[in-house]
C-alpha cells in the first residue's frame, strides 16, 4: 500500500473550520434545542450529605401549575444501574441509581424530578416536593472514611474501602537502605471542579418508537450503549448527538443518571424532554476531580542521583463510583510518576475510600497532574536538601535519549523522547540564568522572587485494547473513522471522536487532505452523531483523540487514497505504482498535463463501468485502528513568580514552556491547547479548590466562592516545542490535550515555594492563596525571632 | 402580569409580552430563539450572557427584559454587518480566541464595547476589561491577541476611511 509522506497541510497553521458558526452564535448547543410541546425537568436535590430518605411527599408538588409529572427513585429503578465501565483487582463497586432511593449519599444526590411546561414551573414545584430525612453521621475526608467505625457510605459494600492499588518495582528496601539522602512530603491534591464554561444539558425526543437525545457529553457513543441497555430500546432506535459541546476536561466523560432521565421521560411521555443545570447544580452534581493525599519520599544519593520513590496515597472518589473514576486514581496516575526520570526502585499504594462527597471522576490530566506534581514537589524537595540547582538534579536523573523505546520501573514501555533540549530551551526562555539578579531586585521592593521548572511525561494514547483489558478498563481503547467520497468528489470525514473544541473538524481534515492529495476545504469531518458515525466510537478525552482517531483517518484516508489511485491507473493505462494525486488531480508522476481530476476517479467508481477488474464498485473506507502502545508526550515549564511581601499575593510575572508532543498537525491549534491547559494547571496551583465542611456542605459551591481564573490572574505564555516522533502510529504524533495542565501546577507551586524557601518554608498545599502565604510567613518570621 | 415593551433587537424592532421577573437573556433565548447568547452560571460571574444594551456590554442574566423596554440590544448574531463579520469576529478566528466557543459571543460583544472607548489599548487593560468574562478553555493569550489585533484592523480601516474622505 501507498503510504502518504506528502505534509502539505500537516504541520500548517490551517484557520479553524469550526468558527464560523461560532463567531456569529448560529452553533446548536444542547440548551438550544427547543422542540414544539418540550416539557422541562428540574431535580430535588438533598441537601444532607449523608441521610435515609423516610418518605417523599409528592403530593403538593404535583398540584402546582403546570406539572406534568413527578418521579421518585422507585419510578426511575427501570432506567437500571449508572454504568462503571473499570474493574481494578478487587474493586467494591457502589450501586449507584439515577435517583436515590433508600438513602442520600451526599449533598446533591437527585431524590427525585419534576417535569412541568416551563422550566419555571419545574422550579417552583421542585420546591414543593418535600423529603423526610433521617440524618446519618457524615464522612468527608477520605482518610477517615478507611478508618474503623466511620460511616458507611455505601451499606451494602461494608467497607469504605473502593480499591487498593499496588505498583512495585526494583528493591524498595535497598534503595532507601543505601540512601545517603532521603526526603519526604505530604501532599494535599486538593479536590477541583472542571466548571466547563457550558453547563450541563440533555434534551430528548421520541418518536415513531425512535429516541433522539442531545447531550453535552464526550462519549455520545457509550451514552447511546447505556440508553438503549437501561432503558430497553433497541440499539438502532437510539440516536444520541453532541452537538457543539462547551467545554468537558473529563467532567463530561460520564453517562449521567440527567441523561436517562431524560430519555426515560421522553418515552413514557411521548413529550420532548430538557434538563439543563443550573450552575449552583452543576457544583454538586457535576463529577468532581483531583482529591488525593498523600506522602512520597525519596531516596537518594547527595549527587542528586535517585534511587528509588515510595508512595502512599489515599483517593477519595466520592461517595458513588463514576464510569471511569478508579482509572485516574490508579492506572494514569501510578504508572507515570517515575516521569522522565531513571528510577531503580518503585514501590506505590493507591487506596480509593467512599466519601458523603460528589463523586470524583477524571478532570484535564486525569492522575497524571497528580502524578507529576507529586514527582515534581519532591524533585525541588531533593535538590533543596543537597543544595544542588533544580535543574541539575533533574537532568541528572533524566532517561537518557538512546535508552528509548524505554521500560519503566512500573512497566511500561516509553516510545520515544529526548528530554534535556526541552528542559534547556524552556530554560533559555525563562531566563534562568538571570534569576537570582531578578530575585534581588524584587527583594530591594521587599517582595519575594521564585522560579519553579516542572518536568512531566504523560501517557497519552487510551489505549491499546489489550493493555486497557489487562489493566481492567471494561472497553477496547481504538478509534474508528469512516470515509465517504461522493461520486462529485465530495468528501465526508465521519469520526468517532467527540471534540468540544479541540477543533477536530479542522485538524482531522488536514490528515486526510494530504493522504488524499486534495485540499481540506473540501473535505467536511462529521461528528457526535451515532446515526452517521461508524457503529461505535470512543469518543474524546485523556488527548487519545489524536494519537487515535485522528490515526483511524489517517488509515482511512490511505485506503480511499489506494483506490483512487488504482482507478486512476486504470483510466489513465499506467501502472499504479506509477501514478500520484496531488492538488486534487491525480496522474501519472511527472505528466500532470494528463491528468484526471479527483472528482472524475470517483464518479468513476460510482458509474461502475470501467474499474479494474474484480474492483467493488463505490468509494468509501471505514476504519477501526486500535492502537499498539500509548504516547509519551513530556516538556518542561518554567513558572517565575513575585510575592508581595505585605499582602502573600502571587503574580505570575513570566511563564515559559517547551513541549513536545511529536508531529503537530496544526500548531496553532496545538499551542491553544497548551494555553488552555497551563491556565488550568495555575488555577489549581494558585486559585482553585472545592471546600467542604464537616457536614458534608460544599462551601466551595458556586463560582463567588471558587474562583476560575480571569484574564487577569494568569499572564501570556511563552511557549517553544521540540519534535519528537513516535514510531507508536504512522504520523508519529503523541496528543497534546492534558500536556499544559500537567506541567504547569507543579511549576507554579515550585515557583512559589522557591520565593518563599528563604523564610525556611519547605512546602506549602494548594492552592496557594495570599492568605496562606501570608500566614505561613508570618509565621516562619515569628519563629526566626525566637 | 405580562407586559408589552419593545426592544430594538439586532436592528429590528420587537414588541413582546414579557413577564416582570423574566430576564433579559431568556427574551433573547427563549422568546426570540437568539440562542447565540448563552447563560454559564447563576451568579452574574461567566460573562457568557454578555449583549450590547444601548451600546453598553451588559450581562443579560442581570437584567429584567422589562428594564430594555425602548432600548436597542445587539447580540453575537448582530455582530455581522451585510454579510460582513465584526473586526473582533475576524480576530477571534483568525487568532484563534476560541476553541469550544461558549464564551465567546460574550467575550466578543465586550471586546466590541471596550473598543468602542479604548480604541489602541495595552495587554494590561484588555485584561482588565474582560476580567468579567470567563474562558475555561484558552487561557486568554490568543483571546488578548485577538482584541489587540481588532483593535489595529480598527485603526486602520478608520484611518483608510479618513483617508478616502480626504481624497474626494
Ligand atoms: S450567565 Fe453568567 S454572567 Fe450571565
Ligand atoms: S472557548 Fe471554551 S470557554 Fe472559552
Amino acid at each position: 500500500m501507498t503510504t502518504a509522506t506528502t505534509t502539505t497541510y500537516i504541520g500548517t497553521r490551517l484557520q479553524r473550520k469550526e468558527d464560523p458558526r461560532l463567531i456569529t452564535g448560529s452553533g446548536l448547543f444542547t440548551d438550544d434545542v427547543t422542540l414544539p410541546g418540550m416539557v422541562y425537568v428540574s431535580l430535588v436535590r438533598s441537601p444532607h450529605a449523608h441521610a435515609r430518605i423516610r418518605r417523599i411527599d409528592t403530593s403538593a408538588a404535583t398540584k402546582e401549575p403546570g406539572v406534568v409529572a413527578v418521579l421518585t427513585g422507585k419510578d426511575l429503578e427501570a432506567t437500571g444501574v449508572l454504568p462503571v465501565f473499570i474493574s481494578v483487582p478487587k474493586q467494591s463497586t457502589s450501586k449507584h441509581m439515577p435517583i436515590a432511593t433508600d438513602k442520600v449519599r451526599y449533598a446533591g444526590d437527585a431524590v427525585a424530578a419534576v417535569v412541568a411546561e416551563t422550566r419555571d414551573a419545574a422550579k417552583r414545584a421542585a420546591d414543593a416536593v418535600t423529603v423526610d430525612y433521617e440524618p446519618l453521621p457524615v464522612v468527608v475526608d477520605a482518610t477517615k472514611a478507611l478508618e474503623p467505625g466511620a460511616p458507611i457510605v455505601n451499606e451494602e459494600l461494608g467497607t469504605n474501602l473502593v480499591f487498593t492499588y499496588p505498583v512495585k518495582g526494583g528493591d524498595i528496601d535497598k534503595a532507601f537502605g543505601d540512601a545517603e539522602v532521603k526526603v519526604s512530603l505530604h501532599l494535599v491534591n486538593q479536590r477541583l471542579i472542571a466548571n466547563a464554561m457550558e453547563p450541563r444539558s440533555a434534551a430528548a425526543k421520541f418518536e415513531a418508537g425512535e429516541l433522539t437525545l442531545w447531550s453535552t457529553t464526550q462519549i455520545p457513543h457509550f451514552v447511546q450503549l447505556i440508553a438503549s441497555l437501561n432503558l430497553g430500546l433497541s440499539q438502532n432506535k437510539v440516536r444520541v448527538i453532541a452537538p457543539e459541546v462547551g467545554g468537558g476536561f473529563g467532567s463530561k466523560l460520564q453517562v449521567y443518571a440527567e441523561e436517562l432521565l431524560v430519555g426515560h421521560l421522553a418515552k413514557t411521555l411521548g413529550r420532548p424532554v430538557k434538563w439543563t443545570e443550573e450552575r449552583r447544580e452543576g457544583y454538586l452534581a457535576t463529577v468532581h476531580g483531583r482529591d488525593l493525599v498523600g506522602d512520597i519520599e525519596v531516596a537518594a544519593k547527595r549527587d542528586g542521583t535517585i534511587l528509588g520513590v515510595r508512595i502512599r496515597t489515599v483517593a477519595n472518589m466520592g461517595a458513588y463510583l463514576q464510569a471511569f473514576a478508579p482509572v485516574s486514581a490508579t492506572i494514569l496516575h501510578a504508572f507515570i510518576i517515575p516521569g522522565p526520570y531513571i528510577i531503580p526502585a518503585f514501590d506505590i499504594e493507591i487506596r480509593g475510600a467512599y466519601t458523603n462527597t460528589t463523586p470524583v471522576d477524571a478532570y484535564r490530566g486525569a492522575g497524571r497532574p497528580e502524578a507529576i506534581y507529586a514527582m515534581e514537589r519532591a524533585i525541588d524537595r531533593l535538590a533543596d536538601e543537597i543544595g544542588m540547582d533544580p535543574a541539575e538534579v533533574r537532568r541528572k536523573n533524566f532517561i537518557p535519549p538512546d535508552a528509548f523505546p524505554f521500560n519503566t520501573i512500573t512497566g511500561i514501555t516509553y516510545d520515544s523522547g529526548n528530554y534535556a533540549p526541552a528542559l534547556d530551551r524552556a530554560l533559555a526562555m525563562a531566563d534562568y540564568k538571570g534569576f537570582e539578579k531578578r530575585r534581588a531586585e524584587s527583594k530591594g521592593r521587599g517582595n519575594y522572587r521564585g522560579i519553579g521548572i516542572s518536568s512531566y511525561v504523560e501517557i497519552c494514547g487510551l489505549a491499546p485494547s489489550k493493555a486497557n483489558s489487562a489493566l481492567g478498563v471494561g472497553w477496547g481503547g481504538y478509534e474508528s473513522a469512516r470515509i465517504r467520497v461522493h461520486p462529485t468528489g465530495a468528501v465526508q470525514v465521519f469520526t468517532g471522536t467527540s471534540p468540544h473544541g479541540q477543533g477536530h473538524e479542522t485538524s482531522w481534515s488536514q490528515i486526510a487532505a494530504d493522504a488524499l492529495g486534495i485540499s481540506p476545504n473540501d473535505i467536511e469531518v462529521r461528528h457526535g452523531d451515532t446515526f452517521e458515525s461508524p457503529g461505535m466510537g470512543v469518543g474524546t478525552f485523556g488527548s487519545r483523540s489524536l494519537p487515535v482517531g485522528g490515526i483511524a483517518v489517517h488509515k482511512a484516508a490511505e485506503k480511499i487514497r489506494e483506490k483512487v489511485i488504482q482507478i486512476g491507473a486504470h483510466l489513465l493505462e499506467a501502472s499504479p505504482d506509477d501514478v500520484v494525486i496531488e492538488g486534487g488531480k491525480v496522474f501519472v508522476k511527472g505528466v500532470p498535463e494528463k491528468a484526471k481530476n479527483f472528482g472524475d476517479v470517483s464518479m468513476a467508481a460510482y458509474v461502475a463501468n470501467n474499474l479494474p477488474a474484480g474492483m467493488e464498485p463505490g468509494l468509501e473506507a471505514t476504519v477501526y485502528y486500535d492502537p499498539p502502545n500509548f504516547t509519551f508526550p513530556f516538556g518542561t515549564h518554567v513558572a517565575e513568580v513575585e510575592i508581595d511581601g505585605e499582602t502573600g499575593a502571587v503574580e505570575l510575572v513570566r511563564y515559559s514552556a517547551c513541549d513536545d508532543c511529536g508531529r503537530q498537525i496544526n500548531p496553532m491549534i496545538v499551542e491553544g491547547q497548551l494555553h488552555g491547559g497551563i491556565a488550568q494547571g495555575i488555577g489549581q496551583a494558585l486559585y482553585e479548590g472545592a471546600v467542604y465542611d464537616d457536614n458534608g456542605q460544599l462551601l466551595s459551591g458556586s463560582m463567588m466562592e471558587y474562583h476560575v481564573p480571569t484574564a487577569e490572574d494568569v499572564p501570556a505564555f511563552k511557549l517553544d516545542h521540540t519534535v519528537t516522533l513516535t514510531k507508536t502510529n504512522p504520523l508519529g504524533v503523541k496528543g497534546v490535550g492534558e500536556a499544559g495542565t500537567i506541567g504547569s501546577t507543579p511549576a507554579v507551586v515550585n515557583a512559589v515555594i522557591d520565593a518563599l524557601s528563604p523564610l525556611g518554608i519547605k512546602h506549602l498545599d494548594m492552592p496557594l492563596t495570599p492568605e496562606k502565604i501570608w500566614r505561613a510567613t508570618l509565621k516562619s518570621k515569628g519563629e526566626g525571632k525566637r | 402580569m405580562a407586559q408589552a415593551i419593545t426592544v430594538t433587537v439586532n436592528g429590528t424592532k420587537r414588541t413582546k409580552d414579557v413577564e416582570p421577573s423574566q430576564l433579559l437573556v431568556e427574551l433573547l433565548r427563549d422568546t426570540l430563539g437568539l440562542t447565540g447568547t448563552h447563560v454559564g452560571c447563576d451568579t452574574s460571574q461567566c460573562g457568557a450572557c454578555t449583549v450590547l444594551v444601548d451600546g453598553r456590554a451588559t450581562k443579560s442574566c442581570t437584567i429584567l427584559a422589562v428594564q430594555t423596554d425602548g432600548a436597542e440590544v445587539v447580540t453575537v448574531e448582530g455582530l455581522a454587518k451585510n454579510g460582513e463579520l465584526h473586526p473582533v469576529q475576524r480576530a477571534f478566528a483568525s487568532e484563534h480566541a476560541l476553541q469550544c466557543g461558549f464564551c465567546t459571543p460574550g467575550l466578543m460583544i465586550t471586546a466590541v464595547d471596550f473598543l468602542a472607548r479604548n480604541a489602541s489599548p495595552s495587554d494590561a487593560e484588555i485584561r482588565h476589561a474582560i476580567e468579567g468574562n470567563l474562558c475555561r478553555c484558552t487561557g486568554y493569550h490568543n483571546i488578548v491577541n485577538a482584541i489587540r489585533s481588532a483593535a489595529a484592523m480598527m485603526t486602520m480601516s478608520a484611518q483608510s476611511k479618513v483617508a478616502a474622505e480626504v481624497k474626494r
